[in-house]
């Protein structure tokens, strides 16, 4: 660009620059779809926000386990229970002395390896079942739905504490990424992931049975694409904006979800940590003025929900096709 | 000429809520090698139902091909098993082209994505060698800068230039027919002009035979070597193309033909339009669909549906009258 004062001398010549390709009928730069995305989702303070504060958080739990080993954040020391907090340890200690800082650390860990896993899971069965129902129809299309409508009408959370009651009796612990922790993670996982299926299923349905009637189907089922091409080459990308927004979503929704159980003790078991099973046992002491037991694990979980929601709603606007902002 | 599509009888329904549909009621014609068909007839005539019948892209339930064959080279098309129909037919023998240039390419992924798909599904081409063709295909239909388009999504093309991808995508694994669903309706008349050139171009460069399916006759005298006329699912009548301008035999062609405006007429004279509507297809047909509209219409017509007999050569109608002497056939 000119420089301040200066008028560019040849305005009209810098717009032709470059590879002055001969798509002549072109009148804007060429922008893919997903940098047309990117720019709207740009425009949206809060969602960029969110993207930030949910970095530094990702930080937060990635990078402080270079400070603190696990084994420091396990270790218990009953004659360091519940010090507030001060320079040996900047959030405090718990009920059995434990480093709460570094236990919000591993427990940061643990709470996002479950929203996220949870979130894979719950996409890929809401996906299949979703695009199944949605491009087949007919009685496999009845048989699903009413299956999807009836997980849909016990409540969630009732459904979680009994699987998490039935399931969660004796599981060994597991190693995983050289870690070991406990397998409730595990289980909690999957009664997350499949209680949480059916909304993206019926998101996803409501997507194929619209897009599956447009002509440009019709014309690559007549150049020979098989119909489960048709489904994953065809539909299912003209889909993903509304998946990415549930998949978000979703992880936001399994971190709460493993909150509450674990806030119950139905969760993942200790010494491995969560944000939700750090609050387990805190209500005991709520009105004798322990606030470091809530106060920093119940912030780092505010946070993480309310930037992925932020992020959620950006996306939604960003990649919703009919959005004309750019 | 060897016939390279033979269809006999066909019968096309639809289950609806209102009823049944009767779209196609026992059709029966011909391709031949190379030769081009113009398939004219007013809007829900059956004409589309028809083509995609034979290339069976019509979703079943609520359709029902109730009866027929499509022979092409040897096999019966409504037969073949589904994947067999997916894997060697369609975009591969046989290729299909749409109204709509605007709704016919996936907004989502790039030009070269989707001309390259049909290449690498049914010719077994590696990635390279796919969109080296592509490339080819998109010059042989006239699009400049064809490497870098491979990369544009359809967003960034008109809409003639889209209809000349379609074009592309249709002719990319040579087809021995293509059928042309109405390709130039949604276009503007010079851009019209430009497609059926190329069309008219690359019959001669690949050698294969067209099915177009048109109500703008003025196209077909430009392009056809013969053409169906269909009304209200029946094919009414059957000429070459000197012979349905030059001696229209049944009332409907006739009629349609004096409904043209044509520039060698005097311009103050109204053009004559067709009195009445077409018949509801959810009535079971019964007698000669055009009976109600028709001006020579006897007794007979109203009881027994007239079948395709010949009246010269390569030239037939579906009529009970002889509409130059009045005689009753």
């Amino acid at each position: 660009m000119a420089k301040r004062g200066i008028p560019d001398p040849q305005p009209a010549l810098s717009k032709i620059e470059g590879p002055v390709s001969a798509l002549d009928e072109l009148e804007t730069p060429i922008l893919t779809l997903s940098q047309l995305a990117w720019r709207r989702f740009r425009r949206h303070k809060m969602a960029v926000a969110g993207v930030i504060i949910l970095i530094l958080l990702v930080a937060y739990c990635i990078g402080g386990a270079f400070i603190f080993s696990e084994s420091y954040a396990n270790h218990t020391d009953t004659s360091l229970r519940l010090q507030p907090p001060a320079a040996e340890h900047p959030f405090g200690t718990d009920t059995t002395g434990r480093d709460i800082l570094a236990r919000t650390i591993y427990g940061g860990q643990i709470s996002l390896l479950i929203g996220l896993t949870a979130m894979i899971l719950e996409i890929t069965v809401g996906v299949l079942i979703g695009a199944v129902t949605g491009f087949f129809g007919g009685w496999l299309d009845n048989i699903l739905m009413r299956f999807t409508e009836a997980v849909l009408i016990v409540p969630q959370i009732f459904l979680l504490l009994v699987m998490a009651k039935f399931f969660g009796g004796n599981v060994p612990n597991i190693v995983f990424l050289g870690r070991e922790f406990s397998g409730s993670v595990i289980v909690i996982v999957f009664i997350i992931g499949l209680t949480a299926w059916p909304y993206t299923a019926r998101i996803v349905r409501a997507q194929f049975l619209s897009i599956k009637e447009n002509e440009f189907i019709l014309a690559a089922r007549a150049t020979g694409t098989s119909t489960w091409g048709i489904i994953f080459r065809h539909i299912l990308p003209n889909s993903i904006a509304p998946i990415v927004v549930a998949a978000t979503l979703g992880v936001a929704n399994a971190i709460t979800l493993e909150a509450y159980i674990s806030f119950l003790g139905l969760g993942v078991r200790p010494p491995t940590a969560t944000w939700g099973n750090m609050l387990e046992g805190a209500y005991n002491y709520i009105d004798q003025g322990v606030y470091w037991l809530w106060l920093f694990p119940g912030l780092l979980i505010l946070f993480i929900v309310l930037s992925i929601n932020f992020v959620g709603d950006g996306l939604r606007d960003a990649l919703d096709p009919r959005s004309r902002a750019v | 000429m060897t016939k390279i599509l033979e269809v006999n009888d066909l019968m096309t329904r639809f289950h609806t809520t209102e009823g049944m549909v009767y779209a196609v009621n026992g059709i029966s014609f011909h391709l031949d090698e190379g030769e081009t068909l113009a398939v004219v007839g007013e809007s829900g005539c059956g004409k589309s139902v028809t083509m995609m019948s034979i290339l069976r892209l019509l979703p079943m339930p609520p359709a029902q091909i109730a009866g027929g064959t499509a022979i092409y080279l040897g096999q019966d098309l409504l037969k073949i098993p589904d994947h067999e129909m997916e894997h060697n037919i369609r975009g591969k023998e046989i290729a299909m082209i749409f109204q709509d240039p605007m709704t016919s390419l996936n907004p989502v992924l790039t030009i070269g994505k989707q001309i390259t798909e049909s290449l690498r599904t049914h010719m077994f081409m590696d990635q390279a060698a796919a969109e080296r063709r592509a490339v080819e295909l998109l010059e042989m239909v006239g699009l400049s800068d064809a490497r870098q388009r491979l990369k544009a999504y359809p967003h960034q093309f008109s809409g003639g230039m889209r209809q000349r991808v379609m074009i592309a995508m249709a002719l990319a694994c040579n087809p021995s027919i293509l059928i042309a669903d109405e390709p130039t309706t949604a276009l503007d008349v010079t851009i019209q002009a430009q497609i059926v050139e190329l069309v008219i171009r690359l019959r001669e460069q690949i050698h294969m035979a067209i099915i177009w399916i048109t109500h703008n006759l003025g196209v077909v005298a430009g392009l056809a070597d013969r053409v169906n006329v269909m009304y209200a699912g029946y094919i009414v009548e059957e000429a070459n193309v000197e012979d349905i301008y030059e001696d229209p035999s049944h009332p409907y062609t006739n009629a349609l033909l004096a409904a043209l405006p044509r520039v060698d007429r005097r311009r103050d004279r109204r053009l004559k339009s067709i009195a009445g509507a077409p018949p509801s297809l959810l009535v079971e047909p019964h007698g000669c669909p055009f009976a109600p509209r028709c001006e020579y219409v006897v007794e007979r017509c109203g009881m027994e549906t007239p079948r395709l007999t010949p009246v010269g050569r390569d030239h037939a109608i579906a009529c009970w009258v002889d509409i130059k002497t009045g005689a009753q056939r």
